[in-house]
């Protein structure tokens, strides 16, 4: 629960993001040829359904999470995130949520029904193993987890800042991560009642998503992307933070126009709850609602073009180095204007009735999520690392690592657009000779395997990073402009040892300008207080491990004993008093400490 | 243009906090772009939703999907048949879809956009018009199970005496297979489910004309001139259908059916040999 232990959860983040790039490559290797058979039809089903939730729910959001945890209370110049205890469950829980989908793999199957889930195909009639009741209850406890990140965070931000460091004076990662966090708070509650009443379909026999009894499937679908739009904006927001961060430091520049960066990250986070139903254009909701979806959902271009243009001229004039984060974000900003464009181009509604469900989704999406988000979070790692971890990533094999997923990126999905265009459904097991389809599937498996190797290569930088001393300097890319640069490499597990002053936007860079060496502190030096570790977050996600696999084969016995597991711990951290620990002034003394 | 910064270099660029002009230059820029595209596209929307469920002039077909074939009825003039949607090439087409079973999603991608048949009562309807004669593929795009990929079907699109006549050939009465133990097989274990001509069950595809059709099954390819693993003759197709369905479409409801070599044998030769001359 210590910062310390904070960073070390990377590594389970990681397998997951491992598990959801092998699917992604057994996927692309079954459709290189027509009518190859290298899968069969129902593990196919059981890859791309597996493919999508972990890369969302397991690997993309916990990574997210794992750099917010690292530098959101270093960028606002606090001790710890708000709720240490909160902070600890959250990653338990969604660490067994994901251990819980992926036993599937081992108990007769996996959940089949595409990440999407929609009923009846979902529903026991269809589906009626236990694939999909590892979806609905693992999907449950990894959500607890992150709407405990979603609350954490907000409280974080909005009491624990340093003094002087006002809203318009926040980082814009921190920001991206504020307003992240109010959609996590907003968002997934919907998706909690949507796979709540699916698991009461599918374990008590109940009738809200089965038309033959008064239930009705189309509330799924509505549920589910009330969560399901959101979820992409909770996902790309923080990853606009990160390159405006890595962007700035790397120009040597302030970011162009910070005030209209901040409104419109709050406008896309607002409208993305206004949008929903552009993924069910095809469901036959009437042309009022088509239409209006599609004029709210172009709107969203607008925000976001004006992130676009603020990023390029925040380059403009700079002067700029080509580190490994530097290209990862100057790779993002092409790659997410292609993907924005699509975008325009699906919310159309009459045109999408053209595009939706084929590889055309595929491929766009594609370029927001794995062009965007993950390119955000390779920068991110790489302008963090030594932060994190007191080591610098070698520059060399993470160039490496840009130029082979880079091109393997591009060269996987862009000839998706046009598969999707030749009529292409998404989620097809194989496909018939002869359609024109052979050659574009090929090269889009020869970038799969490409983008492969750069995640092996960025793996391969990260073993031979751990062997080396760790000398990374308090700033080491010399250009530093937020507070996290201001402290040592590694951060200590008190981050600050006093509580630093904020004189401005941009504080370490302002003290710099001001020929200070380095931030003045606002406190004297005094008895830090920090939190004792708990093992209770550990055992209450066992617990509700246990019980999530009772109420699954329906072994009430098991069930309940898992819930009590669970309300004991929570009695017990209600009733024992733990106040934590201190570390004295003299402990501190050559730390970095100016009395 | 300089931008790459050289080794040691320590000058320290203009730190520029924004431009008033060029900011509102592109947020309304955009703004403008949207208002021109968002205009035809609220048109369209509108003009794609046009009813003409109740038109006379337009050739009305109810299309129900299952788990993995298509059903399409003409009410106006009350026949039904599966797989292959034989179309006139100079009217409307008026599509109303529903499900059987799972959400499955109609899409003929050279002549229309996609239409989702859902499960339960929401039915939904569209309208296309295929203005020049051909064979069209259609596809599932909803994923259904484990055949989604295999649900292909055909539209064909043909003049209006061409259309006329296959109406006509579809009503006529079938003759069942010359041979006793094959015409016995053929009624006690397919006719149970499927039906030639108004003999026969209804709840699975009819079978009427499957010989002159494009493919057996949607996914095995009718042709004399077989170039890949999945095409064949008709005669061929069917017999590697009905031999083990489930090896073709996995999870499909048909199942193995026991039957003789010469059973098997004469059956498929009976059906290869059951086309319409339209």
């Amino acid at each position: 629960m210590t910062i310390k232990n904070r960073h070390s959860v990377f590594d389970c983040r990681r397998i997951f993001f491992l598990i959801g790039g092998l699917e992604a490559i057994l996927i692309r290797i079954q459709l290189w040829k027509p009518l190859n058979n290298f899968v069969s039809a129902d593990m196919f089903n059981e890859l791309l359904t597996m493919h999508g939730t972990t890369m969302i729910f397991l690997a993309a959001m916990p990574l997210l999470f794992a750099l917010m945890n690292a530098i959101i209370p270093l960028q606002i110049g606090a001790r710890d995130v708000a709720f240490p205890f909160l902070n600890s469950l959250g990653f338990w829980t969604f660490l067994f949520g994901g251990l819980l989908l992926n036993v599937s793999w081992f108990t007769g199957g996996a959940p089949d029904a595409g990440w999407t889930s929609y009923v009846p195909l979902a529903g026991t009639t269809y589906s009626g193993d236990h694939g999909v009741d590892y979806y609905v209850i693992g999907l449950q406890i990894a959500g607890i987890g992150t709407l405990l990140g979603g609350i954490n965070f907000m409280a974080t931000i909005i009491n624990m800042r340093a003094p002087g460091m006002s809203f318009m004076r926040m980082p814009m990662f921190t920001w991206t991560v504020f307003i992240t966090s109010a959609l996590i708070l907003f968002a997934f509650p919907a998706l909690t009642v949507g796979l709540a009443a699916l698991m009461f379909d599918r374990l008590f026999d109940a009738n809200f998503f089965n038309p033959a009894n008064g239930g009705n499937t189309i509330l799924w679908e509505h549920i589910f992307w009330i969560f399901g739009h959101p979820e992409v904006y909770i996902l790309i927001l923080p990853a606009f933070g990160i390159i405006s961060e890595v962007v700035c430091t790397f120009s040597r520049k302030r970011l162009f126009g910070y005030s209209s960066m901040v409104f419109a990250t709050m406008l896309i986070g607002f409208l993305g709850f206004m949008v929903w139903a552009h993924h069910m254009f095809t469901t036959g909701l009437g042309p009022v609602a088509n239409a209006l979806f599609s004029i709210a959902t172009m709107l969203i271009a607008v925000p976001t073009g004006i992130k676009i243009f603020n990023w390029i001229f925040t380059m403009w004039g700079g002067s700029i180095r080509f580190t490994t984060a530097s290209l990862f974000a100057i790779g993002f900003i092409p790659t997410f204007v292609m993907g924005g464009v699509t975008g325009v181009m699906l919310a159309a509604a009459p045109a999408d009735f053209q595009y939706h469900d084929s590889y055309f989704v595929v491929a766009h999406f594609h370029y927001v999520i794995v062009g965007g988000l993950i390119m955000g979070i390779f920068a991110g790692l790489h302008y963090w690392w030594p932060k994190m971890f007191g080591r610098m990533l070698n520059e060399t094999i993470g160039k490496i690592t840009f130029v082979t997923f880079f091109i393997g990126f591009h060269m996987t999905f862009f000839v998706q657009h046009f598969l999707g265009l030749l009529g292409m459904p998404r989620r097809i097991w194989t496909y018939l000779d002869g359609l024109g389809f052979n050659g574009l599937n090929l090269i889009s498996t020869i970038g799969a395997i490409l983008m492969g190797i750069g995640t092996v290569a960025f793996l391969i930088n990260i073993v031979i990073t751990a062997a080396k001393p760790r000398n990374a300097a308090d700033d080491p890319w010399e250009d530093g402009r937020t507070l996290e640069w201001a402290i040592s490499s590694p951060a200590p597990e008190y981050n600050f040892a006093q509580t630093p002053l904020v004189r401005g936007y941009d504080a370490l860079w302002k003290e710099k300008m001001d020929g200070n060496k380095g931030m003045t502190p606002a406190e004297p030096l005094g008895s830090i207080h920090m939190p004792s570790p708990s093992i209770l977050p550990f055992i209450m996600s066992v617990g509700l491990f246990i019980a999530g696999f009772g109420f699954m084969y329906h072994n009430y016995y098991i069930g309940a004993a898992g819930l009590i597991i669970m309300f004991a711990c929570m009695v017990i951290r209600s009733v024992k008093d733990d106040h934590g620990f201190h570390i004295e002034p003299d402990e501190l003394q050559g730390k970095g400490v100016k009395a | 243009m300089k931008f790459r910064r050289r080794r040691g270099d320590n000058t320290i660029p203009v730190q520029v906090e924004g431009n008033h002009k060029l900011e509102i230059v592109w947020t309304v820029i955009p703004i403008i772009l949207l208002i021109i595209l968002g205009v035809p596209t609220v048109q369209s929307v509108f003009g794609l939703s046009k009813d003409y469920s109740k038109d006379p002039d337009a050739v009305q077909v109810i299309v129900t999907s299952h788990q993995y074939w298509w059903e399409f009825e003409y009410p106006q003039f009350g026949i039904k048949t599966a797989q292959e949607m034989v179309i006139p090439t100079n009217a409307k087409i008026a599509i109303e879809t529903k499900s059987g079973d799972v959400k499955h999603s109609f899409w003929i991608p050279a002549l229309a956009g996609k239409i989702d048949s859902n499960a339960g009562a929401n039915v939904n309807t569209m309208y296309f018009e295929a203005p020049k004669p051909g064979v069209y593929l259609g596809k599932c795009a909803e994923l259904c199970g484990p055949s989604h990929a295999l649900m292909d079907f055909k539209v064909k699109a043909v003049d209006e005496a061409s259309f006329d006549r296959w109406i006509a050939a579809l009503k006529e009465p079938v003759e069942l297979p010359a041979d006793p133990a094959v015409r016995e097989a053929f009624v006690s274990k397919c006719l149970s489910c499927h039906a030639v001509g108004d003999q026969g069950g209804m709840i699975y595809p009819n079978l009427t004309g499957i010989g002159s059709r494009e493919t057996v099954g949607g996914i095995l390819v009718n042709t004399d001139d077989a170039k890949y693993a999945n095409e064949g003759t008709v005669y061929e197709n069917l017999k590697r259908w009905i031999e083990d369905p489930d090896k073709i479409k996995p999870g499909n409801g048909m199942g193995k059916v026991a039957l003789t070599e010469q059973e098997l044998d004469g059956i498929a030769k009976y059906l290869s040999e059951l086309k319409l001359d339209y």
